[in-house]
Order: C-alpha cells, then sequence, then structure tokens
C-alpha cells in the first residue's frame, strides 16, 4: 500500500483564534470553516473567485497592504484581522458606493428582504449614503419568457457570468463597456429572449440582488437559492 | 554570427560612413515629420548632390527638442562637435549644404547648449544618430555586442548578476529591481517561458517609450533577447498601442532585420538559444499597461487585471511563468552588459540608479524628451534643461507619474529626483511623464481633469475604482462649479481612502493622487472655490455662483 500523499498544513491567527488549514486554502475558507465572518458579495462558493467586489478585504500583520479573502492564501504564522475600524470603515464607503452607483430601492424591488446587498448594508451598520446618488438611467430587458434583467439592480458582482460559463457552459453572460459603463449583456448585446440562453436559471439563483429575477415572483417574495452549487460540484466530482 | 562576424559589419558600417566628409542626421520622429520633416531630407539630399559636397543625408529618430522641430544634427569629420538646427524647413537646404565645411547657418543653429549638456544619455546615445530602420547602424554603435558576448561566453546566471549588481529597476512605474525579478522568472518552473515587453504607455502627455522604440527598436530587441537568455525565455511579446503606427513599422522592420542576420530566430549564435519576438497591438486602453491585463489582452481576452499573486513571474501568459518589463528597462539592459553593471550603478543616487527619460510638457518652453541622471534637482530638469515657465508666467507645480502621480509645487523644486523622494513628496516617478503647470492652471481643475481620466480608463471590474473615480469626479465638478461644500473636502479624503486601499490594481490604487497632493499643496485654492465662488486662474466658469460681497 502506498503511503497517503502527505498533506502541507499551516498555521495561523485569525482575529486571536488559532486556526490551521491546507496550504492553498483561501483565508476565507478557513476562517468560514472557523465561523469567522467575513463579508463577501462577488464571492460564492462553487464560482471561480475574481476578487472584484473587495468587501472580504483583511488585515495581515507585518504590512499596512489589505488583502482580499476570497483570494489570498494561507501562510505559516500568518497573523489575520477581519474586523477593524479601519476595515468596517472601508466596507461602508464600498456599499455606499454600490448603493449610489445605480437605483437601488428595496421598497419597491422584487428582491426586498431577500437581497445580499440590503442584508450587507443592514449588518454593517449602513445608516445613510453621504455620496452624491447617481441615478443613471438604465433599461430593463423583459425579452426572456422565464426571466428579467434589470440593470438598475446589477452590481456587476459577474457571479451570472461565470454561473453560465462555468457551471452550465453556456456563457451567454458577459461585461460590455468599462467603467462606470460597464453593463452585464446577454449574448452580443442581444434582448436575453433571443439569446442563446438555456433557460436553466442559474444566474437567476446566483444573483445576490434583484437585478436577475424570475417574472413569476413579482409581487411575492422571492429567496434565491445559490446553494446548489456547492452540491452540484461535489455530485460532479463523485461521476 | 559570433563576436568576430559582428564586429566586422561594424567596422565596415564605420568605414563606409567615414568616406564622407559631414554626417547630417534629420530627425523623422513622429513629433518632427508631423511638420513634414521628410520632405526636408529629400531638398536636402538634393541640395547636397548639386553642391557637390561629400555629405551623408540620414534619417534618424527623435532628437529630443520637440518643440523647436524639425531639428537637424550635423557632424564634420575628424570634429566631435555637434551642431543643431532647429526649425529647419525646405527651404533651407541649399542654405545648409552651401555651409557645409564653413561656418554653420546662423539664423538656423539652435543656442539651447544647457538644455543638450547637462543630460546623459544612455538609453537615448543612439537617438538622432542612427538611421532606426538599419540593423548595421546599430551594430556599428556597439549594438548586439551585449547579446553575442553573453551567448557565447556567459551563463545566464552571470546575466543576472550584472543586472542585479547594475541597481537597474523596472522604469514602467512599479521601480521594482530588473535582476529579482530576472532571477525569480529565471528560478520559476515551467515550459516554455514568455518576455514581454510593455510598450502601452497609455500616460497622458507621455511618448518616452514610443520615442526609444521608433528611434532604436533594435536596443529593445537586444535587451528582450538578453532578458530571454537570462530567465530562459524562447518567445517575446512586444505589446505596443496602435496609435504608434511609426513605432510599430520600425519595430516590424527591426524584427525581420535581427531575424536575417540571425541575431533572432533559432539557434542565436549557433548556441541553442533560440527566441523570437511577435508584436501585439493595443487598442488604446491604459489599465491594458497593467501587467495582468496586459496578459489578459495578449491571450485574447479582455483586458481586466486580476488579483496578484500569482505574479506572472510565476504564471503569466497561458499560465506559463512570464517577464514583463517596460520598454526603457530593457533598453538599458544592452549598455549594461557592454559595460557591465557596475558601470551603471556609478550613475544615479541611492537606491535610484542610472538614468530616467522623461517627456516635458505642458506650460514649459522646451518641450519635448530629456535623459537625465537619476538624482538631478528637479529645478535643473525645469529651469535648465526645460527652460523654465516661457511667456513671462510663473510656475505653479508639476505633474509627474502619470494620471495616478501627484503634483509638486514650486517650493519643493530642488528636490532630487528619485523613486524614493517622489513618494515622499506624495507623486511618484511613474513611467516620466512631466506635465508642468503655470500660474493659469487651476489646480482643482487639474486634478479633476486627471480624475476624469482615471475614470473613462477604469475597467469596471471593481467597485472602488469604478464607482469610486467617478464620485470623485462628480465631487470636483461640484466644487468647480462653485457648488461644493467643506464637508466635500472631507468626503474627498474618505473616498480617497478606500479607492487607494481597496482597489485591485495599481490604477485604482493611485488614481486619488492628483487630489490628495493638490490637497495637500492647494488646499487655499479648493478653499477659495468653496467659500469665495473664485477661480483666480479663470479657469473655472463658476456658472452658477451667485457673486459674494464682502
Ligand atoms: C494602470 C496601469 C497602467 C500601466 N501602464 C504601463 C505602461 O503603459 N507601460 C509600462 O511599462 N508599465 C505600465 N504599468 C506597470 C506594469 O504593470 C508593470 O509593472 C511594468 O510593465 C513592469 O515593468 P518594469 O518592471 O520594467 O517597470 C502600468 C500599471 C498600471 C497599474
Ligand atoms: S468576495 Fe472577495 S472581493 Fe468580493
Amino acid at each position: 500500500m502506498s503511503p497517503a500523499p502527505a498533506v502541507d498544513i499551516k498555521t495561523l491567527t485569525i482575529d486571536g483564534k488559532e486556526v490551521s488549514a491546507r496550504a492553498g486554502q483561501t483565508i476565507l475558507e478557513v476562517a468560514r470553516e472557523n465561523s469567522i465572518a467575513i463579508p463577501t458579495l462577488c464571492h460564492l462558493d462553487g464560482l471561480s473567485d475574481v476578487g472584484a467586489c473587495r468587501l472580504c478585504m483583511v488585515e495581515i500583520a507585518g504590512t499596512p497592504k489589505l488583502f482580499p479573502a476570497c483570494v489570498a492564501t494561507v501562510e505559516e504564522g500568518q497573523v489575520v484581522t477581519t474586523s477593524s475600524d479601519r476595515l468596517k470603515k472601508h466596507r461602508r464607503t464600498i456599499l455606499e458606493l454600490l448603493f449610489a452607483e445605480r437605483n437601488h430601492v428595496c421598497s419597491v424591488c422584487v428582491a426586498n428582504g431577500h437581497c445580499e446587498l440590503q442584508t450587507l448594508g443592514q449588518e454593517q451598520g449602513l445608516t445613510h449614503i453621504r455620496l452624491p446618488y447617481r441615478n443613471p438611467k438604465l433599461e430593463i430587458d423583459g425579452s426572456h419568457e422565464r426571466f428579467t434583467l434589470d440593470q438598475n439592480r446589477c452590481i456587476l458582482c459577474t457571479r451570472c457570468v461565470r454561473v453560465c460559463a462555468e457551471v452550465e457552459g453556456a456563457h451567454i453572460w458577459d461585461v460590455m463597456g468599462r467603467g462606470i459603463d460597464s453593463m452585464v449583456i446577454t449574448d452580443l448585446h442581444q434582448p436575453w429572449g433571443e439569446s442563446a440562453c438555456t433557460r436553466c436559471g442559474k444566474c437567476v439563483q446566483v444573483c445576490p440582488t434583484g437585478a436577475l429575477f424570475d417574472k413569476s415572483k413579482v409581487g411575492s417574495p422571492h429567496p434565491k437559492y445559490p446553494e446548489f452549487l456547492p452540491a452540484l460540484q461535489m455530485m460532479r466530482e463523485q461521476q | 554570427m559570433n563576436l568576430e562576424e559582428l564586429k566586422q559589419i561594424a567596422a565596415s558600417t564605420r568605414d563606409e560612413q567615414a568616406k564622407f566628409d559631414h554626417e547630417i542626421n534629420i530627425c523623422m520622429g513622429t513629433g518632427c515629420l508631423s511638420q513634414h520633416s521628410d520632405t526636408i531630407k529629400d531638398a536636402l539630399t538634393k541640395a547636397v548632390a548639386a553642391s557637390g559636397k561629400n555629405a551623408f543625408v540620414r534619417r534618424t529618430g527623435c532628437m529630443g527638442l520637440c518643440a523647436a522641430g524639425p531639428l537637424l544634427l550635423l557632424t564634420n569629420k575628424g570634429s566631435e562637435h555637434e551642431i543643431v538646427y532647429d526649425h529647419v524647413g525646405p527651404e533651407h537646404a541649399e542654405k545648409i549644404a552651401a555651409a557645409l565645411g564653413g561656418a554653420p547657418v546662423a539664423e538656423l543653429q539652435c543656442d539651447l547648449r544647457e538644455h543638450f549638456e547637462s543630460q546623459v544619455h544612455v538609453v537615448l546615445e543612439n537617438s538622432g544618430h542612427i538611421d532606426p530602420e538599419k540593423i548595421e547602424d546599430y551594430i556599428a554603435r556597439d549594438g548586439y555586442e551585449g547579446l553575442v558576448t553573453a551567448v557565447t561566453e556567459m551563463t545566464p546566471s552571470e546575466v543576472i548578476e550584472q543586472i542585479m549588481k547594475s541597481g537597474l529597476r523596472g522604469r514602467g512605474g512599479g521601480g521594482y529591481p530588473t535582476g529579482l525579478k530576472w532571477s525569480t522568472v529565471a528560478k520559476a518552473v515551467g515550459d516554455p517561458k514568455y518576455v514581454v515587453c510593455n510598450g502601452d504607455e497609455g500616460d497622458p502627455g507621455a511618448f518616452m517609450d514610443r520615442s526609444v522604440l521608433e528611434s532604436d527598436p533594435q536596443r529593445v530587441l537586444e535587451g528582450m533577447a538578453l532578458a530571454a537568455y537570462a530567465v530562459g525565455a524562447s518567445r517575446g511579446f512586444i505589446y505596443v498601442r496602435a496609435e504608434y503606427p511609426l513605432a510599430v513599422s520600425r519595430l516590424t522592420a527591426a524584427i525581420r532585420d535581427a531575424r536575417r542576420k540571425g541575431l533572432l530566430g533559432n539557434n542565436i549564435c549557433n548556441s541553442d538559444f533560440s527566441f523570437d519576438v511577435e508584436i501585439r497591438l493595443g487598442a488604446g486602453a491604459f489599465v491594458c499597461g497593467e501587467e495582468t491585463a496586459l496578459i489578459a489582452s495578449i491571450e485574447g481576452r479582455r483586458g481586466t487585471p486580476k488579483p496578484r499573486p500569482p505574479y506572472p513571474a510565476v504564471s503569466g501568459i497561458w499560465g506559463k511563468p512570464t517577464l514583463i518589463n517596460n520598454v526603457e528597462t530593457f533598453a538599458n539592459v544592452p549598455p549594461i552588459l557592454r559595460k557591465g553593471g557596475e558601470w551603471f550603478s556609478g550613475i544615479g543616487i541611492g537606491k535610484s540608479k542610472g538614468t530616467k527619460v522623461f517627456a516635458i510638457t505642458g506650460k514649459i518652453a522646451n518641450t519635448g524628451l530629456v535623459e537625465v541622471p537619476m538624482g538631478i534637482p528637479l529645478r535643473q530638469i525645469i529651469e535648465g534643461i526645460g527652460g523654465g515657465v516661457p511667456d513671462g508666467h510663473t510656475f505653479k507645480a508639476v505633474q509627474t507619474g502619470g494620471p495616478s502621480g501627484g503634483c509638486i509645487p514650486a517650493h519643493l523644486l530642488d528636490l532630487n529626483v528619485s523613486y524614493e523622494s517622489l513618494i515622499e513628496v506624495g507623486s511618484m516617478m511613474g513611467s516620466g511623464g512631466m506635465i508642468v503647470m503655470d500660474d493659469t492652471s487651476c489646480m482643482v481643475n487639474v486634478a479633476k481633469f486627471f480624475i476624469e481620466f482615471c475614470m473613462t480608463e477604469s475597467c469596471g471590474k471593481c467597485i472602488p475604482c469604478r464607482a469610486g473615480t467617478a464620485q470623485l469626479y462628480t465631487l470636483l465638478t461640484r466644487i468647480c462649479e462653485g457648488e461644493g461644500t467643506m464637508d466635500d473636502l472631507d468626503l474627498l479624503v474618505d473616498l480617497s481612502a478606500t479607492i487607494k486601499e481597496t482597489s485591485l490594481c495599481g490604477l485604482g490604487q493611485t488614481a486619488p493622487n492628483p487630489v490628495l497632493s493638490t490637497l495637500r499643496y492647494f488646499r487655499n485654492e479648493y478653499i477659495e472655490h468653496i467659500e469665495h465662488k473664485h477661480c483666480s486662474a479663470g479657469v473655472c466658469a463658476m456658472s452658477k455662483a451667485v457673486e459674494v460681497t464682502a
């Protein structure tokens, strides 16, 4: 019998708690295994990480720089802080930027009560927005028979892009434009209803806000179930 | 090709050139070409032939003093003395030809001695002296000696040692030690490895890299080949923006000629070292100069940055170890190999070795390109070499480091230029753009201009950069229109901190610099706009302001 392959184990400290991890694990993974909460928005278990929302930034002792926990990997002896005045302030400012960027009006949003952005705002103690609201005029694409894309609620986390490309294998979603004009689009910027969409609905389930929603849920609560992803991944790996 | 053959080419080219009594070099860089310096070359060639003088007319790259172009550089056999003519036109051809051998044409002679004499040319040593499309011209000035010697007589680690010793640091902005980067890529595991030359140069007002590529493309190729030999790479890419058509055509010619001479391609110098270079055109996105975005662009994907690590040295193009250096960084390499790392580290101060090429633009007499030793006082660059602010205006600030650098005020002009000193005053070396501003510039408006650039060039991937720069722009616009409040200043500082500390790539991490540095040195101008609804430079219209009477 051949010996089991050696596993490289690292020990580190997160928020004062000593934890162990396998080499190559991200700080976020290890923190969550140890019930230490780090806010995230673009990260989703089961999808590749892009490090785009910057809410998961943590401090590592010995450097003034901040690191995105979703992509930064663990190192031996690392001392990580996931919550400090500095981090809280940045997280609130980032949430402010998100709320002021497009038109996030919770009271009339289909995702009200089931929105990750809304929940994060509440959790992070966001009481008001100091920044001027940009109030852009944006489109709503209702051309799909089952789903709607409301650009007003999109935060460009690109979960839809990734789930469609990586899990469904259709890759109908992508981002066009740049900077503040960036926009998710279907196919070659064609109406969703005319695209090569497979109608699987995965993008709707992973969308953290009311940007992608199921038409049949309008007027009733619209919880989403992104937990299907890790389960699906596990099943595929077992095959 | 071996060293002997190379020296033979050099010698015969020099012999050929020595047959002429006079050499007339006419600048055909983008600046002078835009003033039709090609027609001057034609006229001169005819005039010289008609005059019966034994002179040789050559097209060259940029001579630096673009503001006074078209430029012409004249040398006489047996004399080291160089004569520069400025503002030359085809109508002067006959006069110039007639004066050869006698006293120079006084009315054309450029009298900016200080401009030329306080410069030290390492990167630009051949600019203005060789025909960029003749590989023999480059070889005649000791070109490719470094490469051929390295490949035939040195081990890769000996090459890296020389670069380490030289103290050369990246000229693309970050100032990362080049030797260290090379040794990391050399140690990285993966096959093939790639060498990439970053010629994206997207900073407003910068044209150092364009000029090097246009004036002396072989130097960049030699630098890349030396790097490839040192790190064990077999393929190279030069990423140049498509807005640089002349640089692209000269590079294309240079690559073809180097291949023909066996200095690129398979089994260089009959060794088992093979290396070839391909040009990749960028579509002019500033962010594509960022190394991870550049790699994505070369791979044919959307040019957005990725979190590092993994660094390109470990996982770059198609996941393979990749060395990325700037054009000017590579251009420094051949002379280091030829003259030794110690020679190079003898130039400069502290941890900033060698020279730096700056593109000086804005409110300055001698707009153009200069190369100065590190450690030179800023004042000497601006008042001496640059000729100061023209038209009786007074100097207010100089912006270094590109759109995300900082504005340095007059009282800091005695600063010795180095990577560290510029960061200390809230700016940075960047790639070498220098924009001079005088009393007609409003610093709030300047900050707004640079933030607008960063806003439109942000890739949009991470929120602090995407929405943060847009918010900074809105706040600054408000202040420029006389609608700002003192609270907006705190908001600017707060927002800047978040953008700097949480953005994904260097674009966002440095974007607030112009805002922070103008707030630091020119806070009074912000207050003037907010409290007195007045812009003393007269730039901001204050359209919505009400007249305030005391
Ligand atoms: C937004 C952004 C734009 C950049 N643009 C350039 C560029 O145009 N040219 C360049 O050489 N480096 C540029 N850089 C720096 C590169 O990422 C990289 O550090 C550099 O090419 C490395 O070469 P060096 O070590 O020789 O400086 C840019 C960086 C950022 C963040
Ligand atoms: S969760 Fe890490 S950057 Fe978004």
